[in-house]
């Protein structure tokens, strides 16, 4: 029998020893920092007296590993990602791992090492974590769930409510790349062009634009149900219509070509490295030429106006010149017969 | 040609008609693309687009679906399924809420999927929900014809449908007085333009096969209307990129090598002479129907209000039904033209 921690086994959660022994071989050297090398029952944090921002998101993402990122990268940034949407700077996470017994322990140690990857370049700390191991089932090897504190900017308010007839939409780059990097790696579909997910930390974009125009009307990011549920919540809580012009939406063609193929509308395809941003049409430019100085937002573009029209509808001007509503998401996206 | 100009043509001819004209496009794709592209908003109010049976999901028998559930559930079975079938309310259930109650039933871009599924797990009697038309039918004969060389446990529950004589039921029908006929671009690559000639002999009602971007549907909608304008009938080809008059003869090969034509229930259109596809004795062996006719069925009953039959005839619009957007919602479909992402219904729900 082999005795080496080659796979997960329901021992390594049990608390004992070979919990200790996976987290000093694979989960610690890889999050390493002052507050979690304490290993208290709860990390103590010092942070400024200020309003904080708090929040919690599980990850069940399959597989594990898709291209451009895992699910590891996608717990960091999903979290951190909500955190900066509210005008906070984030700076620690919780981590919550579930792991079933088989998991390979190489593909742990993966992900523990995207997971520290990711955290740097958003610039939190693990702060704290817990493990547990659950029988083998079909949850595909592993959840995670992260949860993230951040500290607000003062002055900044980004709530969905703000926007404003003559606003500008923005949205920060091409959208639906993960949602059909993620799809196509799930089904084995193999598409000519290599599509990678987007999936990375916004907050320092975000914080180079409330930089620039303080007064930013709305942030969001466009995760699950993609665009269209992120300017439905704009369009319904702030009571406007939204108005975005097809042909201004940028896109990449293998993500056009995809969707056109599986029947699914690119606007209800979830990103995970992309932002809606919502300003008044006087800090329009300023908000473009901020977002464009970042990496992350090198081709982020004006795709409408929020507008008098209809309250809590979102109108597409398509690019045969018609309009259409873009309504809420349903369900899951299920691919077509033909 | 610019939209515009193709909007002004569109407008005079109109105008030489003289008289409203009740266009069909048969194809679900073309459905969504009608209201995604805004194609609709830019009509003249004297064209009308009806909605045809062109969805597969939409015009599968509740008694299929049953059927389907009910081997779902059958102990070692795994079903394998296109997505947009998962989610349609039968009698009783629905495949989705099979699947979580314990059910093997998993998604499948294609026959050939399925047939690897069955490659993988030797043990299980894997049975492919065999639906659609004849863009997916080829798929299916394809993966019977390796089944019966080397793969035992593959099977198909047969619903495929094909297009032609349902277009001519509906024109035979009368009461929709369709002027004519979208033809779908996809089913066209196989069955070639010439599937749709004894329409415009029999019936007089012209036809032209249409790609699926908005400025295609345009271009096809200004071809019908020159032909009625002219008065004349005929198969037009607008989708010449992909289309040919004589189809793909080696795909209708295959197709009738392993499946012979035959009559087919359609849901809301009824019984159909010669619009289903029947798999061939010579292949009995694996076909699910055959295999496991033994499996306990309900009684099919068609959810109470629901116009999904009107609304496949193309006599209802989803507005005219009592249960749109008040029980029957994408959430919770009542009947299929809300489920599936080229339902009809679904398709007002979202975009009108």
């Amino acid at each position: 029998m082999r005795t080496t921690n080659d796979i997960i086994l329901l021992s390594h959660g049990g608390g004992g020893t070979k919990t200790s022994e996976l987290l000093k071989e694979v989960i610690l050297p890889a999050l390493e920092n002052p507050v979690l090398a304490r290993l208290d029952d709860a990390a103590c944090l010092d942070l400024p007296s200020a309003e904080l921002a708090f929040t919690t998101d599980s990850y069940v993402v399959k597989p594990l590993f898709f291209p451009g990122g895992d699910i590891g990268r996608l717990a960091v940034c999903g979290t951190v990602n909500d955190l900066a949407m509210q005008g906070a700077v984030p700076r620690y996470l919780s981590l919550g791992l579930i792991l079933e017994e088989g998991l390979r322990v190489a593909d742990l140690r993966r992900v523990v090492e995207s997971v520290a990857h990711a955290a740097r370049e958003a610039g939190v700390h693990v702060a704290t974590g817990d493990t547990k191991v659950v029988e083998r089932s079909s949850g595909g090897g592993m959840l995670i769930n992260t949860s993230g504190i951040g500290i607000r900017r003062p002055g900044v308010d980004t709530h969905v409510s703000n926007a404003r007839p003559g606003d500008a939409v923005i949205v920060s780059g091409p959208i639906g790349d993960h949602g059909v990097a993620v799809m196509s790696a799930r089904e084995g579909l193999n598409f000519q062009a290599r599509l990678e997910s987007d999936v990375a930390p916004l907050a320092g974009m975000i914080g180079r634009l409330l930089e620039a125009v303080p007064g930013v009307r709305c942030l969001r990011d466009p995760t699950r149900g993609g665009v269209a549920a992120a300017l439905n919540d704009v369009a319904r809580s702030a009571s406007v219509c939204v108005r975005i012009r097809e042909a201004a939406i940028p896109m990449r063609d293998a993500v056009r070509g995809a969707c056109s193929l599986l029947g699914f509308d690119p606007l209800e395809v979830a990103n995970e490295g992309k932002a809606i941003v919502i300003c008044a049409a006087a800090d329009e430019s300023a908000a473009l030429a901020a977002l464009r100085s970042d990496p992350l937002g090198r081709e982020a573009v004006t795709i409408g106006r929020v507008s008098d029209g209809p309250p809590g509808r979102v109108l597409l001007e398509t690019a045969l010149g018609g309009e259409r509503v873009v309504d809420v998401p349903t369900g899951e996206n299920l691919p077509r017969i033909c | 040609m610019t939209t515009k100009q193709q909007l002004d043509e569109i407008r005079s001819l109109t105008a030489r008609i003289g008289r409203p004209v009740r266009l069909m496009e048969v194809c679900g794709t073309h459905t969504m693309s009608a209201f995604r592209s805004g194609l609709r908003s830019l009509l003249p109010p004297s064209v009308t687009l009806l909605s045809g049976p062109g969805c597969p999901v939409c015009v599968t028998s509740n008694a299929y679906l049953d059927r389907a559930i009910a081997l779902a559930r059958r102990p070692g079975t795994m079903v394998a399924t296109f997505g947009d079938m998962i989610r349609v309310p039968g009698t009783e259930t629905s495949l989705e809420r099979a699947r979580a109650e314990g059910a093997q039933v998993r998604v499948v871009y294609s026959a050939l999927d399925a047939l690897k599924m069955a490659r993988e797990n030797p043990r299980a009697e894997v049975i492919f929900l065999g639906v659609g038309f004849e863009t997916t039918v080829p798929g299916t004969a394809w993966a019977l014809r390796e089944a019966r060389e080397r793969v035992p446990n593959f099977r198909v529950l047969c619903a495929h449908k094909t297009m032609p004589h349902a277009m001519a039921a509906l024109l035979r029908g009368g009461e929709l007085r369709i002027d004519g006929f979208i033809c779908p671009g996809h089913v066209s690559v196989i069955i070639g333009s010439q599937a749709y000639e004894f329409i415009c002999r029999d019936f007089g009602t012209p036809c032209v096969v249409t790609g699926f971007e908005g400025a295609d549907m345009l271009a096809g909608i200004a071809m019908l209307l020159r032909q009625l304008a002219e008065s004349r009938a005929e198969v037009e080809i607008q989708y010449t990129r992909t289309v040919r008059r004589e189809g793909n003869a080696r795909a209708r090969d295959v197709m009738n090598e392993v499946f012979r034509e035959s009559d087919e229930t359609w849901r809301g259109l009824g019984l159909i002479p010669r619009s289903g596809l029947a798999i061939r004795s010579r292949f009995a062996e694996h076909d699910a129907a055959v295999r496991f006719n033994d499996v306990a069925v309900p009684v099919p009953v068609e959810p109470k209000g629901c116009a999904c039959g009107d609304v496949l005839r193309g006599s209802k619009t989803p507005r005219e039904c009592p249960l749109f957007r008040k029980t029957c919602t994408p959430d919770h479909p009542v009947g299929a033209c809300m489920v599936s992402s080229e339902g009809t219904c679904a398709a007002y729900y979202r975009y009108e």
